[in-house]
């Protein structure tokens, strides 16, 4: 899609060219409507949608949500979530409604400054500037928090923030959800909440190494801070083609199904915001899943008899089958049933390993408020046995995705415990 | 100087399973409830994982979850006439520490008690006569009935997931469960747990005995269940680490496993852990409550007023607290007055290791769970005419070994030399056909009116408070009933085919150096009399309507069961007292 | 929120500052249950190395003893191949050895013998003391014609068992010291490294475990509890794991 060539940072910045979407002026400036109990409400429900806590609320503040201050993680270095109370001096307070709207949708402040894209505005583009306007409607009513935040925290050059306007020019495209005519209601709606405020391609699409979504690889898995957001495709061999519509619904209301558990970041989003979906909407989402369809090249299975299988087998037999049992069925809501796992049966093995190095709390909502955890194995295995025991598990029980790297065991092993 | 915090409705003193589930209770109820545990926090995957959970020296031999002696312990004597020493590491019982309480480490053996033991006194006096009791026992009616606690046994079992065969279903006698029981309104909610070999053959034998043996109620869960918080628990995979160990996979009813992660996502529910409380603080009428002065892991002294003091914290540690903060009277042994400290009972507990021909039996001891076994209850309470015998009291037998770990349970003949040579040999030949019990004869005892708790005068602990002291030996009455049990259970390893069998009769003096379980009661009963008890019917404190002192201190007298049921129920019973009626009119619940 | 980290700061690093002595463990629990990754507490495992508490002198006379307790046969190692002093050792030089957890304040006063071990004397003095008492019994010829000159390891085993047999009925008597209740003590110790887990130090290569068929680590017999009277075949396993674990190298 574009040439690499053009991709050196100087003649980024030699590149011309404004970019500045015309936007009619469609609100009022300064008007609010603080009555409207309804569209506050429906704001309110699309704020959860879009999980705009998940970054802007600092969890260590727990009396001030959406003040701001939380560290939001980028491959390119750490940038700090703006305050979007409606604080006068450090929040929001004083934007106008066609401000917010440009910061949501397009990525640009009021002060004409670019947004990265960790503010995921490529995917709020496609929300409809109504759905934009409840958003503001809610945070108006969220009480005002005084705490200012300097979001730039990115090394040189990347904190010159005009050179998103090529990377806008790269990714970026404006324009809302159309709806096809020929899908259903449901399948609209799904698609306008995945595409849109659920941005769920901003973990689950695999990036370029700008950062930008391969757009031909559009919700395939993308490896990420420790841990690999799985392929949300039909792909029989890597996706989701085993789980049914009611799996997926239940997964993201509850946190769990009969497969699996949602944990790492997964679990903060579902606690966050797909546990608070209407079952419509959570239908309509899986409906749209399923729907993507993709069939990945099939990689070979581990021979069962390999050196590394045999130890694997051992381990798993000695250590995992207490809890996931010698079948890999596990107990359906509890513990995960590794044959059914997205997590295990994904093209990469780092959220395999990651809960095998360090643990993992899974997620605990009302209607599965269990939560339960799995417990951190870095200090009893090692680096070859974890190999060795994620390669098993990742090709038994008709899995097949190819011996796990003992080097990639090694990086991550490291990755959870330097910090600062 | 204490800092103080801001008000609660309600203070419980320690986290354990009656902190938990009056903490559930009560912010169902919409208060505002603050849990302070002296020990730490406690979970499945961060404290005791399936990897490293089955460490027999760790948990079993040095005690890691159980509370250190350092930070406070007691003093033990078995005579008035002697002073009492500390006891400075553990050995007949083991108090635990943390969140959770003794229900991160039990077995999950989930009994309850027969109708007739919460009537004790009137049940015994009309059968026997008063003669039949000695002159210094000092066994009371409980002031609540079996019928009335029926309800809230039953939703105890349906929180834990127990699994049982029910012998008594609203008064029909059903074949295979325990014919004894009092009559339950429904069924257990899991089926039994699968036995294991020595187990099944006791049955057996039991059987051609004339006895109805049935399964062990257990806490550890035969198949997966969700309980009715929504609470999701595994299946038991007899690992046989069960009595001592946390469990490693969510397989063992515990606070963590039923309440907790219901109960700590609650807005109006906070704990603290690390935190010891050092006194329930009253108001100048030494009358009401005002609250819990604690102290927390950097030496801070911290103030948490409060509407309502639970007291949570354990059999002792209760009277203890009640004791050091001034409420209610202490016991005078010999002026036969006050009723803070007395009755306290323990257990009486015996084992008969049987040995087996090792090429006809291989028996896998270390196939078990917690509370697995087999059991008879023919000889508890008052199930069988004592006038013969000459005593009172009773209790369940079983084959009920629950572990095949080595350093505990390498099992050698009598007579065996303790080391050497013929130690090793023998080791190796009976490991896998013997039956080693452990609690096999689980007998009741009374109280008596040298039996009993106070502070001791000379030893401190760190805060540089009296420790609780303890005076306890055993009295005929139970050494006979221990006799006669111990012999009715040898009876059936000799049908089942042991070869050779090693009778362990509890013997006097009581030994504050062997294990007999941890089921530590009274010192701080329930009744219908101010007189001779410290708690109504509801345990609520007699002389501070507004603390309650919920905990197997409220026991007048132990039966023939493991407590923790009953414990439960008891928690249970008192929380819908509070809800129903205390929180609409604080005050006495019961005119005395 | 808890005091446990929250799962996302995994991906921040602000998981850290919270995570910092007393104040992250002893504290609040609100709002969440308590987690952080890699928050479990493993056992210490033992590693071959110089003697942590044992000296020179103290070594014969205590792998004497071992061997004594347990002694060698051609099956099974006796105590000392067996690693239980290495496991006595590690314990000695540790918490175990310092009594650390038990309550430690005066007065130290003998009472009966149901009243527990009253000494102030800790573990590890105990045993620097009885070691050296034993041997300087056996140099003085400890009676029935145990001739004299020769400390406990230079003992004939039969020598050595009779003055264990004096120990443990209480003939022999060692100045300073309970020495019955040392015996049993001993005993005791030597056995828990028999038959405790191999990160320990003793029970090299779960020697004691294979000698009566326990399992040891394992952790799921659901396959299991039904099959009666039927000898279990999986190997034992440690907590440290079993040779198997390791991929065979081509």
């Amino acid at each position: 899609m574009f040439d690499r060539g053009r991709t050196s940072l100087l003649a980024m910045a030699l590149l011309a060219g404004s970019f500045s979407a015309c936007t009619p002026a469609v609100y009022g400036d300064g008007y609010r409507d603080r009555q409207n109990v309804d569209l506050v409400e429906r704001g309110r429900y699309l704020v959860t949608l879009g999980d705009c806590t998940a970054c802007h609320s600092d969890p260590t503040r727990a009396d001030s949500p959406f003040g701001g201050g939380h560290a939001v993680p980028t491959p390119f270095g750490k940038l700090l979530a703006p305050n979007i109370t409606p604080d006068p001096q450090t929040g929001i307070g004083k934007w106008t409604a066609q401000q917010f709207d440009d910061a949501v949708r397009r990525g640009r402040m009021p002060d004409g400054r670019r947004l990265y894209p960790a503010m995921p505005y490529p995917y709020f583009a496609r929300m409809s500037a109504d759905d934009v306007r409840a958003m503001r409607a809610y945070l108006d009513t969220v009480t005002p928090v005084h705490h200012a935040v300097v979001s730039d925290q990115l090394p040189f050059p990347l904190s010159i923030r005009a050179i998103m306007m090529v990377w806008n020019w790269l990714y970026y495209r404006p324009g809302e959800w159309q709806p096809r005519p020929d899908r259903s209601a449901a399948w609209n709606r799904g698609g306008y909440i995945v595409e849109g405020p659920g941005h769920c391609g901003a973990c689950h699409t695999p990036k370029s190494f700008l950062g930008g979504d391969k757009r031909r690889h559009e919700l395939q898995g993308y490896s990420l801070q420790g841990w690999f957001a799985p392929d949300l495709t039909g792909d029989p061999a890597h996706g989701l083609a085993a789980w049914s519509l009611q799996d997926i619904a239940e997964y993201l209301e509850t946190g769990h199904n009969r497969f699996d558990a949602a944990s790492g970041p997964m679990a903060e989003e579902v606690e966050h915001s797909s546990s608070g979906m209407t079952a419509p909407d959570l239908a309509a989402i899986a409906t749209y899943l399923k729907s993507r369809e993709s069939v990945s090249k099939a990689q070979t299975a581990s021979p069962a008899n390999s050196p590394v299988m045999l130890a694997g087998a051992a381990i798993y037999r000695d250590v995992c089958a207490g809890c996931h049992k010698i079948d890999g069925s596990g107990i359906p809501y509890l513990i995960p049933d590794l044959a059914g796992s997205a997590a295990v049966a994904s093209r990469e093995a780092t959220s395999v390993l990651q809960v095998i190095l360090h643990g993992a709390a899974s997620a605990a909502t009302r209607e599965e408020p269990t939560g339960p955890q799995m417990p951190s194995y870095a200090w009893q295995l090692t680096d070859a046995q974890v190999a060795a025991v994620a390669t098993y598990v990742r090709n038994s029980w008709g899995h097949a995705t190819g011996a796990v790297p003992e080097p990639a065991v090694k990086r991550l092993r490291k990755s959870s415990q330097s910090r600062d | 100087m204490p800092r103080r915090l801001s008000h609660k409705d309600v203070a419980i003193v320690g986290l354990g399973w009656t902190g938990s589930i009056l903490a559930n209770e009560l912010t169902d109820a919409g208060l505002e409830v603050m849990a302070i545990e002296r020990g730490p926090w406690r979970n499945t995957a961060t404290d005791y994982p399936p990897n490293y959970a089955q460490d027999e020296l760790r948990y079993r031999i040095r005690h890691e979850l159980f509370l250190r002696p350092s930070q406070t312990t007691f003093t033990f004597r078995n005579k008035m006439s002697e002073t009492a020493l500390p006891i400075r590491n553990w050995g007949a019982f083991m108090p635990p520490n943390g969140v959770g309480g003794g229900g991160v480490h039990w077995n999950a053996e989930t009994w309850r008690f027969l109708p007739s033991d919460f009537v004790l006194r009137t049940h015994l006096t009309k059968r026997y006569g008063a003669h039949f009791l000695p002159a210094d026992m000092t066994i009371q009616d409980w002031g609540v009935t079996y019928a009335e606690l029926e309800p809230h046994y039953d939703r105890f079992e349906y929180l834990c997931g127990t699994c049982g065969q029910a012998g008594n279903l609203q008064g029909k006698i059903l074949e295979g469960g325990n014919p004894f029981e009092g009559p339950r309104s429904r069924p257990y909610p899991n089926p039994p747990q699968t036995q294991p070999f020595s187990h099944t053959l006791f049955a057996q034998a039991a059987r051609q005995l004339g006895y109805k043996p049935f399964p062990q109620p257990s806490g550890n869960l035969s198949q997966a269940y969700r309980n009715p918080l929504g609470v999701r628990q595994g299946q038991c995979s007899y690992c046989g680490f069960c009595e001592w160990f946390g469990c490693g996979n969510y397989s063992k009813a515990s606070p963590q496993t039923t309440i907790l992660p219901v109960l700590v996502r609650k807005p109006n529910f906070t704990a603290r852990d690390q935190c010891e409380v050092t006194r329930i603080n009253l108001d100048p009428s030494g009358r009401r409550a005002t609250g819990v002065t604690f102290v927390d892991a950097t030496g801070q002294e911290w103030e948490q007023p409060a509407d309502v003091v639970l007291l949570c914290a354990y059999t002792i540690f209760n009277v203890q607290l009640l004791l050091l903060s001034n409420i209610g009277q202490p016991y005078d042994p010999l002026a036969n007055r006050g009723v803070i400290g007395r009755n306290f009972t323990h257990q009486t507990i015996s084992d008969v290791v049987s040995f087996f021909d090792p090429k006809k039996f291989i028996f896998n001891p270390f196939i078990a769970s917690g509370a697995i076994g087999m059991c008879i209850d023919e000889f508890n309470g008052d199930n069988f005419d004592h006038g013969p015998h000459g005593f009172v009291g009773g209790g369940y037998m079983g084959q009920v070994q629950t572990n095949g770990r080595p350093i505990e349970t390498t099992p050698v003949p009598p007579g065996t030399p303790k080391w050497g040579t013929k130690w090793k040999q023998a080791v190796k030949e009976n490991y896998l056909s013997a039956t080693k019990p452990g609690t096999g004869v689980h007998g009741s005892m009374y109280s008596y009116r040298d039996v009993y708790l106070d502070l001791d005068p000379s030893y401190k602990d760190r805060f540089g408070r009296p420790l609780v002291r303890i005076t306890m030996d055993f009295h005929e009455n139970e050494l006979k009933q221990n006799r006669f049990l111990t012999d009715r259970f040898a009876e059936i390893f000799q049908a089942m085919g042991a070869r050779q069998m090693d009778k362990q009769y509890r013997r006097a003096p009581y030994d504050i150096a062997d294990y007999q379980t941890t089921h530590l009661c009274g010192g701080a009963i329930m009744g219908t009399d101010p007189k001779t008890s410290a708690l109504n019917r509801y345990l609520q404190s007699w002389d501070v309507p507004n603390l309650f002192v919920i905990g197997a201190n409220a026991f007048p007298q132990n039966a023939g069961y493991n407590p923790t049921g009953t414990v439960a129920a008891l928690a249970y019973w008192s929380a819908e007292a509070i809800r129903s009626r205390y929180l609409k009119s604080p005050g006495p619940l019961v005119q005395a | 929120m808890g005091d446990g980290v929250r799962r996302r700061d995994v991906l921040t690093g602000a998981a850290l500052a919270l995570v910092s002595g007393a104040a992250a463990r002893a504290g609040v629990i609100k709002g969440d249950l308590p987690w952080r990754p890699d928050a479990v507490s493993p056992p210490p495992r033992v590693e071959p190395g110089p003697w942590q508490f044992f000296t020179p002198e103290e070594l014969p006379t205590i792998e004497a003893l071992a061997d004594r307790i347990i002694p060698p046969d051609p099956e099974t190692p006796g105590g000392k191949d067996a690693g239980c002093v290495v496991f006595l050792d590690r314990q000695l030089a540790g918490a175990y050895g310092s009594a650390e957890g038990l309550y430690d304040r005066g007065p130290f006063i003998q009472g009966v013998e149901q009243q527990g071990p009253q000494s102030s004397k800790t573990p590890a003095q105990t045993y620097r003391a009885a070691l050296q008492a034993l041997d300087q019994y056996c140099r003085d010829g400890g009676g029935n014609g145990i001739p004299r000159g020769r400390r406990f390891a230079e003992l004939a085993p039969n020598e050595q068992d009779e003055v264990l047999h004096g120990l443990e009925g209480g003939t022999v008597h060692l100045p300073g010291l309970e020495a019955k209740h040392f015996f049993i003590t001993l005993v005791k110790d030597i056995q828990d490294g028999f038959f405790a887990d191999p990160i320990y130090g003793g029970n090299r290569d779960m020697c004691a475990w294979k000698m009566i068929g326990f399992p040891g680590a394992r952790y799921d017999y659901r396959d299991w509890v039904s099959r009666h009277n039927e000898r279990y075949p999986l190997p034992p396993v440690s907590i440290g794991g079993r040779a198997e674990w390791t991929p065979r190298q081509r």
